[in-house]
């Protein structure tokens, strides 16, 4: 064919650490199914609890970064006027379900590089009766060209395509992504924050109403209004304000992974892991706990092969072989994830981050897990055609250990 | 095994009738390319002109060597099909209406994955398939996966019969059947199972050869409908507006002159009058009935025809006032077309070459029969599209005309 | 003073002792309209676009603008309309004298011959027949052709055609020397839709009426109706065509005045 240019298929592995470099405050606005109010309220909220829960005044935060997809006509520049905060390091990133990962990452490097002192992370959306349908219909300019004119279903039937393909390529069946979402379920009972109060039954998965085959209702999100949000600042701040924190060990990130293949079942963190693995200096047998960006089941099945937890296509043998409750042999997504959490737009890209730093500065609101050292939260999302483009994770842990 | 359509049940007339509704038809300008190409019944995608990597989705510059010398070409479609879904609960209220709606993901052999809509036909995954291009109701391009083999009863898929205009089952109205081309298409409609044609005809004193043998036919009603009176349009539509599922604009009155050889404008009105006027006569009163028909039931309002002639692209100076009133009709087609399709009713124009008929007694062959003119026009109301050019001479003049106006003009100007 | 007839005149009408009879047909996109071979120019049937009615084009008004050809429904031939009579003085509708206008009525009855044969033809001999009844015709006098082929309310069967072209009644060469020759009438009146027969192109000369009737510089009428509501003499025809610069005719409101007790029917 032509003059194409092959992928790379490694990093380089000469990123810089992130010693000096902490997350503190874990904070949600609790969400709501609708809500009257603007996405400006919700990240207005958002900051305001960052600053109760970090006794600091606005005047401290001088750089924001913002993940969302109902500010418009505004982005992260109008929310400066709005609230009255003058920053000298902005960021906006409406990346779904990679925001909080790839906020994170800018927001690290910034202060590392003394850019900033203290930097507030928010994702915030919010969602009205017709959010969902006018954002799927303006999503993207492929999705608006070549997905939504067929059949109009979303990301459902996206997905719907994905998992009938992973299912037939790897032998997955119904009852393995119940287990997951069942878990969740029970994880999601002990968090306060979570959408979903009732407990799951398999049986109630496997005959719930069915969206697009083989999606059904409790394999999708449900939408809502709501944010979650924390702050990253140096180790020697964190320390003098007496505020918990927890260590970013290892991130990664990557776009667009894969273009060639026909249709998605890896995503770029297999190209990622290794540099993210041995950056951290562990290995995936020391992960305590995982926080999967879980839009679909099928995406935590495919993030913790790609993850290197085990072999593609063995992902339905280890759901199979291990619990995924906080106190399992595998926990997964321990405040219920968005499956039974909720999904309020961009602040399920944060979700995970927010739930691993309560879980390693014992801040928890949902169940703990326990001993937990070492945990991975994920970053997904950004289906503009047949596949989500982004991918990327972080290891967090401890302050001491 | 596709079940074919049966005639539906009649109406239930205290019901309220099922207005339109149309599934997305927001494009970005690249994408409508593909449509374009489909208004002509082709499936199309951009192949670059420096690497040749065929591009889909559709876009500005090529996915591998940055190249802006994309092209569109016609693709033979032929691919796997990797996976498929049935879609249950939709976010549009046109699919929600039609639920549910298959879909199917296909990896095409020159490279792109493609989502399309799936005809039942299709075998399960994997399985090879044939993509092709339609409008879909909103007069969009759209793709489908066809299966590779004919199937018995495919037209009859509900898919794609909401992207065909099938004359199945349908009532039609033939502006003039009493020309041969007129005759032709009452006897090609019949035989593609239109349900009920209603022949216009002007001039009852008039009496034509044929015409008393098919006003005989079971499935003809005449229709007094004189296209240069306000009053019988608008009385007839007033009679039958309401049931016209296919309307074809067959009247037209074609004097051989150009300026000099006549003098006085009396012959020149008179075609304008039917084929300008006439047209927007036809629109103003059968018009606004069939758009908000268009989703009345499996026999719904769907296509508008136009008889235009290729002359309405360019100018044929011994036919020149002729040509000058197709390229008046032409125009207002076009707004007629942006109307409808609010509606979802397809307007189809044809542009057919010269007509083996009295008025082109005097030119050469290639002529184009009756018959082969019928033909062409159920075709395109079977296959959906916008845009046909039947015949041998009306496929070189459109071949000269988009390869350079200029040139053609002077070609046909002596 | 001498008594003024018009004054007693207007006393008639108000009395009914003399009524107005109609001898026009309904101007409609639906009358019937001469057509020509296709080669030829053709006459503009009656068509008419409302303009406004009582709506957002015109709040409080209602009217229409309408076209025709000046040979459209009951209409008036002039001199200048034909060949023959080009070249005569005040031959178009703007210059003849407007004294012709008005004149007397002379209504020869061929209704019976005309149901029987559609391409009847009145002959001097039949027309001598019809004074030896009703008396000699007048000078300046108009002469009505009666067939009741007005009472023919279906087109088709009024325009009456078929593969050898059009069959209604007129009259013959004879006819028309001997009413201008003999008679001196002012101007021939008939129901078809053209003073000479729908065959008229085969006698000789083609269109003998139109030929010297206009070569004559005198008149034509067409399309006319209720004329089985006239007395055979007695009438008093008004067939006043639109003042048109250089006009070859106009379509009129052809009107008899009748006494009272010659008015046939209600």
């Amino acid at each position: 064919m032509g003059a194409v240019s092959e992928p790379r298929l490694t990093t380089s592995g000469n990123s810089r650490d992130y010693r000096d470099v902490v997350l503190v405050a874990p904070i949600t606005v609790p969400y709501v199914r609708y809500s009257i109010r603007s996405a400006h309220w919700f990240v207005a909220h958002a900051l305001a609890r960052l600053l109760k829960e970090s006794n600091l005044n606005k005047a401290d935060i001088d750089g924001l970064s913002l993940g969302s997809f109902t500010l418009a006509p505004d982005t992260a520049i109008g929310l400066t006027q709005h609230l009255g905060i003058t920053v000298r390091w902005l960021d906006h990133v409406p990346l779904g379900g990679a925001c909080g990962i790839v906020a994170l990452r800018r927001a690290l490097r910034a202060v590392q590089a003394g850019d900033a002192e203290v930097v507030a992370c928010i994702g915030a959306d919010t969602n009205h009766v017709d959010s969902f349908r006018q954002s799927l219909g303006s999503f993207s300019v492929f999705a608006r060209d070549a997905v939504f004119p067929y059949g109009s279903g979303g990301p459902n039937a996206s997905f719907a395509f994905l998992t009938s393909y992973y299912m037939r390529t790897f032998g997955a069946t119904r009852e393995d992504f119940g287990k997951i979402c069942v878990a969740q379920r029970d994880n999601a009972l002990g968090y306060p924050h979570a959408m979903f109060k009732k407990r799951l039954t398999l049986e109630e998965y496997l005959g719930a109403r069915l969206i697009a085959d083989p999606i059904r209702l409790f394999d999708c999100v449900m939408p809502c209004a709501g944010a979650e949000a924390f702050l990253v600042m140096t180790r020697q701040r964190a320390e003098a304000l007496g505020l918990p924190y927890a260590i970013v060990r290892a991130t990664c990130e990557r776009h667009n992974a894969f273009p060639d293949d026909p249709i998605q079942i890896r995503g770029g963190w297999v190209l990622d892991r290794d540099h993210l693995y041995s950056a951290a200096g562990l290995e995936p047998a020391d992960i305590d706990f995982v926080e999967t960006y879980d839009d679909y089941p099928v995406m935590s099945m495919i993030q913790i092969e790609d993850l290197g937890f085990c072999e593609k296509g063995e992902g339905p043998a280890f759901i199979r072989r291990h619990s995924l409750t906080t106190d399992g042999t595998f926990p997964i997504n321990t405040s219920g994830g968005q499956l039974s959490a909720g999904q309020a737009g961009c602040a399920a890209g944060f979700l995970g981050l927010v739930e691993s730093i309560r879980q390693l500065t014992d801040r928890n609101l949902a169940r703990r897990v326990p001993e937990a050292r070492f945990g991975i939260a994920v970053g997904f999302g950004m289906i503009t055609y047949d596949r989500g483009l982004c991918s990327g994770a972080a290891i967090l842990s401890r302050a001491a250990v | 095994m596709i079940p074919p359509l049966l005639r539906p049940k009649r109406k239930n007339p205290i019901l309220r009738t099922r207005l339109p509704l149309l599934p997305p038809s927001s494009r970005s300008r690249a994408a409508l390319g593909l449509t374009a190409a489909a208004a002509l019944g082709r499936f199309e995608l951009q192949v670059c002109g420096s690497c040749g990597i065929v591009q889909y989705p559709p876009r500005e510059v090529c996915h591998g060597c940055l190249s802006g010398a994309l092209h569109w070409r016609e693709q033979s479609g032929s691919g796997e099909l990797i996976s498929t879904t049935t879609v249950h609960l939709s976010q549009d209220p046109y699919f929600r209406e039609r639920v549910p709606w298959r879909l199917g993901m296909v990896r095409l052999d020159v490279g792109p994955t493609v989502i399309v809509h799936l005809h039942v036909g299709c075998a399960p995954v994997p399985s090879r398939v044939r993509v092709g291009a339609c409008l879909d109701k909103s007069g969009q391009g759209v793709l489908m996966a066809f299966p590779i083999d004919e199937v018995p009863n495919m037209a009859d898929d509900t898919q794609l019969r909401e992207m065909t205009c099938d004359p199945k089952f349908r009532k039609v109205l033939v502006t003039d059947g009493k020309t041969d081309v007129g005759q032709a298409i009452v006897r090609g409609l019949i035989a593609a199972g239109a349900d009920l044609v209603w022949v216009g005809y002007a001039e009852p004193w008039k009496k034509i050869p044929g015409f008393a043998a098919l006003a005989a036919l079971p499935q003809v009603a005449l229709l007094p409908l004189d296209l240069s009176d306000s009053r019988s349009v608008k009385e007839m539509a007033g009679e039958i507006g309401g049931k016209v599922d296919i309307l074809i604009n067959s009247a037209e009155v074609h004097r051989a002159q150009g300026i000099a050889s006549r003098s006085g404008i009396e012959a020149a009105r008179a075609e304008m009058d039917i084929n300008y006027f006439g047209l927007l006569r036809l629109a103003q009163e059968f018009g606004p009935v069939m758009r908000s028909r268009a989703a009345d039931g499996q026999s719904s309002a769907t296509a508008w025809v136009n008889l235009l002639s290729i002359y309405a692209l360019c100018n044929y100076p011994s036919h020149g006032t002729f040509s000058a009133s197709k390229a008046a009709a032409l125009s207002l087609s076009q707004c007629l077309r942006a109307e409808m399709r609010a509606g979802g009713v397809r307007v189809i124009n044809v542009f057919p070459g010269p007509i083996d008929d009295e008025w082109n007694q005097t030119l050469p062959p290639p002529k184009l029969t009756p018959e082969a003119l019928a033909k062409a026009i159920v075709n395109a109301l079977k296959d959906g599209v916008e845009d046909i050019y039947p015949g041998d001479v009306a496929q070189e003049w459109l071949a000269r005309w988009e390869e350079s106006p200029k040139t053609l003009e002077r070609e046909v100007s002596v | 003073m001498t008594e003024n007839p018009l004054v007693s005149l207007a006393a008639d009408l108000l009395s009914g002792q003399i009524r107005v009879v109609d001898l026009t047909q309904t101007l409609s996109s639906a009358f019937p309209q001469i057509v020509l071979p296709p080669e030829f120019g053709q006459c503009w049937p009656f068509r008419i676009e409302e303009v406004s009615r009582y709506d957002e084009r015109g709040s409080a008004w209602y009217w229409n603008n309408f076209s025709c050809g000046e040979h459209t429904g009951t209409h008036f031939d002039a001199p200048i309309h034909w060949v023959s009579g080009r070249d005569l003085p005040n031959n178009a509708t703007d210059t003849l004298p407007v004294q012709h206008l008005v004149g007397a009525a002379c209504v020869i009855d061929c209704s019976a011959e005309a149901a029987a044969d559609p391409d009847f033809l009145l002959t001097a001999n039949h027309l001598q027949r019809w004074e030896a009844v009703h008396g000699r015709i007048p000078p300046r006098s108009w002469v009505l052709m009666r067939t009741d082929w007005s009472k023919r309310s279906d087109p088709v069967a009024y325009q009456n055609y078929d593969e050898t072209g059009q069959h209604t009644p007129g009259p013959a060469t004879d006819v028309v020397r001997f009413l201008i020759d003999e008679r001196d009438v002012v101007g021939f009146g008939s129901e078809s839709i053209g003073t000479d027969a729908g065959q008229g192109y085969h006698l000789k000369p083609p269109y003998p009426c139109h030929y010297y009737m206009h070569g004559a510089g005198r008149y034509g009428l067409q399309c006319l109706t209720n004329l089985d509501l006239l007395p055979p003499t007695g009438a008093l025809l008004f067939c006043a065509p639109l003042k048109i610069k250089n006009g070859s005719g106009s379509p009129i409101r052809a009107l008899a005045l009748v006494r009272g007790e010659d008015h046939k029917g209600g």
